[in-house]
């Protein structure tokens, strides 16, 4: 039980690029995602500023070859868990692959239109508009795509769903379950969340501020990010074993509010703690903490507070990269669990951008500067509404 | 609280009472279309008033893990919870990650279980797919028709790592597919033969006819071939079909179980095979036993 999981291949596609190399050189050169809205369309599109994936529907269908009533959210899906498959040079067919996808929408871009047509007369509306609504059917399209049964399933807690499938399917791997597992999480943007969002008041009209005293909400954002676990037995039989393994990882409540946090972040606390646990590491040992840093006044108070509680004295690089993306709600956990991966792999820490003023009730602040340093243990942080609190450890493999 | 909330909350609380479980170490979900209502509440407001005077309440509830956030907060319970959403098979997941939070020691007592909702719209449009008939529930069976009717329903488990005084059953296996290749029978041969069981052990063997004449074929000829002669039932004339209708099928086993420890009849069930394929795509097969 004790054997390790490793992380043999990434792939990503956000606002700041369509693959890895694309969104590193963005990280590393502190170019945003955050403009105008232009793909969708939206009444508060001069008003809200989001983080898009520059590519199109058409573009992306004629990419894949998928017909274009597929919904957005499993196009991106595809293109990214294409990508980490690739990356790894694994052939997944030879091993007990699974697909382990999450999502907070779904095929919801597809069932607005669907739905408009639908009011206006029942009859109206082409169900293939909404053939792809549930959650598991954007999850299938890209599993029949990449040719993976052995195991498939769904995950959904909001925006910390994505950080949940990845430790699922360590879990899976250790027991002896899978051998290969294809883990991450998709989103696009929905007029739903965008107007969901905001009525909750929490979205900036400006570029978001994560951890700034002056801190006015969050910028929406779409992406995919898919991590390529392995057991063992696998990594040992490739060209070049894998340095980078997931050590620990927890899944906690906040059971506070069906949206809000807890003052102090006990939810918060409890996840990044009991990963520490699993990896059997102190607080001294993080590197870097990838915040789950929405912008929005609520989660960075509570997070930054159990930060403080749990790292005092200690207290690790953080940053938030959704200065970058934006909140990728249920792809956000995977795409940050893949920049962890390559803050490891290239000895970066990525700056939080458009920090200005200090946060009073904290006493650290975040990274504003790419910095080169050797990491070793990277802590990843997603929480999401139902006080869904998770955080991930990646670990350099020494020997 | 809108209606799914409700009806989850309330199958918890019961499961918890049941066995005498205040807190349980971990609390997992499964639902295929999860909170409908809210979700149309929202789209339909959306819509209706063009982005505008919008209230966050429906778009609050409208998230697939609110059943599993609000039994959390109500217990005050800071453990592992987690959502699964696949489907037909979203209940199997549930159980399948219940399953291996146990065996990884992160938990010896999970509440497991399982919601899913029928509103106005849903059926509207599912019934455009041409998949649901009008039938009373006691014909639905075996009707020779095409189409079914549909289900909703919330049911939750506490699963425990040991054997305790109050335990039910025991759940010896549970198995899942993914649109394989493999047939029904050689799935269900195998999985048999890993539990060391042969069809002259079961007792009572579960189906799920949902009353389509196509689904029910495939229950028939599958019994046909594995089970002749043996105690066969439907599930799905009291619950109807819903994707994770598979849990009111191991509820059904463990209260049948449960019953015949009771009345201590040699005729009653201490084994029972439950064999679902919602829509012919995701098989799935639990074996329970006396305990």
């Amino acid at each position: 039980m004790s054997q390790k999981v490793y992380i043999a291949g990434v792939g990503i596609i956000s606002a700041i690029g369509n693959n890895v190399g694309e969104n590193l050189a963005s990280l590393k050169d502190t170019k945003a995602g955050m403009q105008n809205m232009e793909r969708l369309q939206s009444v508060h599109k001069d008003k809200l500023p989001v983080a898009e994936v520059s590519l199109s529907n058409e573009d992306l269908c004629s990419e894949l070859k998928l017909p274009n009533h597929i919904s957005r959210s499993a196009l991106l899906s595809t293109v990214a868990a294409k990508e980490a498959i690739s990356n790894s040079g694994i052939n997944i067919h030879k091993w007990r692959t699974g697909f382990i996808s999450a999502t907070s929408v779904g095929g919801m871009d597809k069932t607005e239109d669907f739905f408009t047509e639908f009011m206006a007369d029942h009859p109206n509306g082409d169900l293939k508009n909404v053939v792809n609504h549930e959650c598991g059917a954007v999850t299938e399209i890209t599993a029949d795509h990449l040719g993976i049964r052995d195991f498939v399933t769904t995950v959904s807690t909001a925006c910390s769903s994505s950080a949940n499938s990845i430790f699922l399917a360590a879990r899976l791997i250790r027991q002896g379950f899978l051998d290969v597992v294809v883990a991450g999480g998709t989103d696009s943007l929905t007029k739903f969340t965008l107007n969901g969002f905001n009525t909750l008041m929490i979205l900036d009209s400006q570029y978001c501020q994560p951890f700034d005293e002056n801190r006015r909400g969050l910028n929406l954002g779409e992406g995919a990010g898919y991590l390529v676990l392995v057991s063992e037995k696998v990594a040992e039989g490739m060209n070049q074993k894998p340095e980078i393994a997931l050590s620990g990882w927890c899944n906690a409540n906040d059971a506070h509010h069906q949206t809000a946090s807890s003052p102090d972040g006990t939810g918060n606390f409890l996840a990044m703690k009991g990963a520490l646990k699993k990896a059997g590491l102190k607080p001294a040992d993080i590197d870097y903490i990838n915040l789950h840093g929405t912008g929005t006044n609520n989660n960075d108070i509570a997070e930054g507070t159990a930060i403080k509680n749990l790292f005092e004295g200690n207290y690790p690089p953080v940053s938030s990269t959704k200065s970058f993306t934006g909140h990728t709600l249920g792809a956000s956990g995977a795409i940050e669990a893949v920049y962890s991966v390559l803050a490891i792999r290239e000895g970066l820490i990525f700056p939080n951008l458009r920090f200005e003023t200090q946060m009073k009730e904290i006493p650290f602040a975040p990274v504003t500067e790419l910095q080169h340093k050797t990491l070793k243990n990277v802590m990843s942080n997603s929480f999401g509404f139902g006080g869904n609190c998770s955080s991930l450890i990646f670990s350099k493999v020494i020997g | 609280m809108s209606r799914i909330i409700k009806m989850g909350v309330a199958a918890a609380m019961e499961a918890l009472k049941d066995a005498e479980l205040p807190m349980p170490d971990a609390i997992v979900t499964g639902t295929a279309y999860g909170c409908l209502a809210d979700t149309d509440a929202f789209l339909t407001r959306m819509v209706e008033f063009n982005e505008e005077l919008l209230s966050p309440t429906s778009f609050i509830q409208s998230t697939h893990n609110t059943v599993g956030a609000q039994i959390a907060l109500m217990l005050h319970c800071h453990h592992y919870n987690n959502t699964y959403v696949h489907r037909g098979s979203s209940f199997e997941a549930a159980v399948l990650d219940a399953q291996s939070l146990i065996e990884e020691g992160e938990a010896e007592n999970i509440l497991v279980g399982s919601v899913d909702e029928i509103i106005e719209n849903s059926h509207t449009i599912i019934s455009r797919f041409g998949i649901y008939k009008e039938s009373e529930s006691n014909k639905l069976l075996n009707s020779g028709t095409n189409g079914t009717m549909a289900g909703e329903g919330a049911t939750f488990f506490v699963f425990s790592k040991n054997k305790e005084t109050g335990s039910i059953a025991k759940l010896e296996d549970i198995k899942t597919y993914y649109k394989t290749n493999r047939k029904a029978e050689n799935i269900i041969h195998n999985f048999l033969m890993e539990n060391n069981v042969r069809v002259d052990n079961i007792d009572l063997i579960i189906l799920g006819n949902n009353g389509d004449a196509k689904t029910d074929e495939h229950y028939n000829t599958v019994a046909q071939h594995l089970f002749g002669g043996k105690r066969l039932v439907g599930y799905k004339n009291y619950c109807g079909e819903y994707p994770t209708s598979s849990a009111f099928a191991l509820w059904m086993a463990a209260r049948m179980i449960e019953h015949g420890k009771k009345i201590n009849d040699e005729t009653s069930p201490k084994k029972i095979l439950i064999y679902n394929n919602y829509k012919l795509k995701y098989p799935s097969l639990y074996l329970l036993s006396a305990c």
